[in-house]
């Protein structure tokens, strides 16, 4: 059996596997929400913008195909779930996430989970990676002084988010700034330490990179610049302004 | 002094197929040796390094991040290695059977609700069955390297039982599954350790 034989297999095991269950490693079992949706739905999962394989070398196709038809479809679902429980008709992420803290955890966890995952599938592509181009290069150049400098602190935030989190390039009153954030929280929540419009984003949860790089998060760190998409950076600072 | 990585006393693979050799190796030999080494570092040339790891864990409000998280680190897997055992599973036994029955109603209640606090940590954590001050069993749950020794606990106790729900205990074999990785945790629980811990 060739190596892509066996692949298919094992995602069609992962599959048969998995049935069910996967959104019980998030929030609460599939059967408390029995019922309660009541057939409007909020929230969808975007397919990704390019094929699962497209980042490789630097992020395996099995890796991404999980990260996102597992991981972000529980976040979806069962920020759905959650929306129709608890009575939540609000249609943007944007503006659930501006006042998250006067919501649930769960819509908290599962609304961050939507938004950072939509944002990071973005901020990737196939070759991509290199130097910042147009108005992120000069962003960057007049908050950090170098990209090499840019760099080394955005590396530094990312590995030591001690458990699951991100870390942010955000954009605030003209200037950016590098922090990190625990589990799916993000700098538009009311509730975040680290504010601002995210440009630029980096999954360290162990989900993102565990299959590939096992414990070595710094290995996935570096191997991650190479997929940058700098059109999407580019397109989030227009935002900002 | 300083703290070192404590030997398993199983092979890699002596858990399969309930926990894979690979996750087991990589879980024990990288992770926990990291926050040994870090743990190290962090307390080196410090009052610390003549400490228990019980002591440092009791008094956690007055040691930087670090401390917390590798000491945390380090007392955690070293428990969770030994509440696993090839000949596990099965059922408690003796005082701690009868307490958990006296806790939680029966076995399959108490299996319910310790699962319900494994799923619901939301991103990296660990699930414990403590015995709190008086004496009475509770199930509470900690995030990242936090344990119910520490100062800063929610939920404060001696641990009975833990079991690890970062991604890293389970990704290689589950994935995203942690519901599964819990289930069949239950096969490899060591109750004679558990039982020990519950008579100190
Ligand atoms: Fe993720
Ligand atoms: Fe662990």
């Amino acid at each position: 059996m060739n190596k892509k034989t066996n692949r298919r297999k094992f995602i069609q095991q992962v599959g048969m596997a998995t049935l069910g269950t996967i959104a019980l490693s998030q929030i609460k079992p599939v059967s408390a929400f029995a019922n309660s949706l009541d057939g409007e739905v909020l929230f969808t999962l975007d397919a990704l913008p390019y094929e699962f394989k497209a980042l490789e070398p630097h992020i395996d196709a099995l890796t991404m195909e999980i990260h996102h038809d597992r991981h972000h479809r529980a976040y979806v679902d069962n920020l759905n779930k959650l929306c129709a429980k608890e009575g939540i008709q609000e249609k943007s992420i944007e503006v659930i996430l501006s006042k998250v803290g006067s919501y649930s955890a769960g819509v908290k966890n599962n609304a961050g989970g939507h938004y950072n995952h939509s944002l990071f599938w973005k901020m990737m592509k196939a070759n991509g990676g290199g130097l910042p181009t147009g108005a992120a290069n000069d962003a960057i150049n007049a908050s950090f002084g170098t990209f090499d400098q840019f760099k080394t602190k955005f590396i530094e935030a990312s590995k030591s988010r001690f458990g699951s989190g991100w870390a942010w390039l955000v954009a605030k009153d003209g200037k950016l700034n590098i922090g990190s954030t625990a589990n799916q929280e993000n700098p538009l929540m009311d509730i975040s330490e680290l504010k601002g419009t995210p440009v630029l984003c980096l999954d360290v949860w162990e989900h993102a990179y565990y299959l590939k790089y096992q414990n070595k998060r710094a290995d996935y760190i570096d191997a991650w610049f190479n997929t940058i998409n700098w059109d999407t950076v580019n397109a989030q600072l227009k935002l900002a302004k | 002094m300083s703290f070192t990585l404590p030997a398993l006393t199983y092979a890699f693979d002596a858990l399969e197929p309930h926990i894979d050799a690979k996750t087991m190796e990589i879980h024990h030999g990288k992770h926990h040796q990291a926050y040994v080494t870090n743990l190290n570092n962090a307390i080196a040339g410090t009052d610390a390094e003549k400490l228990s790891i019980e002591d440092i864990c009791k008094n956690i409000s007055k040691y930087p991040m670090p401390v917390r998280n590798n000491g945390g680190g380090h007392y955690n897997h070293s428990l969770f290695w030994t509440l696993l055992s090839p000949n596990g599973g099965g059922l408690p036994t003796g005082p701690l059977a009868a307490a958990i029955d006296e806790a939680f109603g029966n076995f399959e209640e108490f299996k319910t609700k310790f699962n319900q606090a494994a799923a619901t940590r939301f991103g990296s954590g660990w699930a414990w069955l403590i015995k709190n001050a008086s004496g009475k069993l509770e199930i509470c749950s900690t995030p990242n390297q936090d344990n119910p020794l520490m100062d800063i606990a929610e939920v404060k106790g001696f641990p009975i039982i833990g079991l690890d729900v970062w991604e890293h205990a389970y990704y290689l074999h589950y994935q995203n599954r942690r519901p599964d990785y819990c289930t069949a945790w239950w096969n490899v629980v060591n109750w004679e350790e558990a039982a020990k811990r519950f008579a100190m």
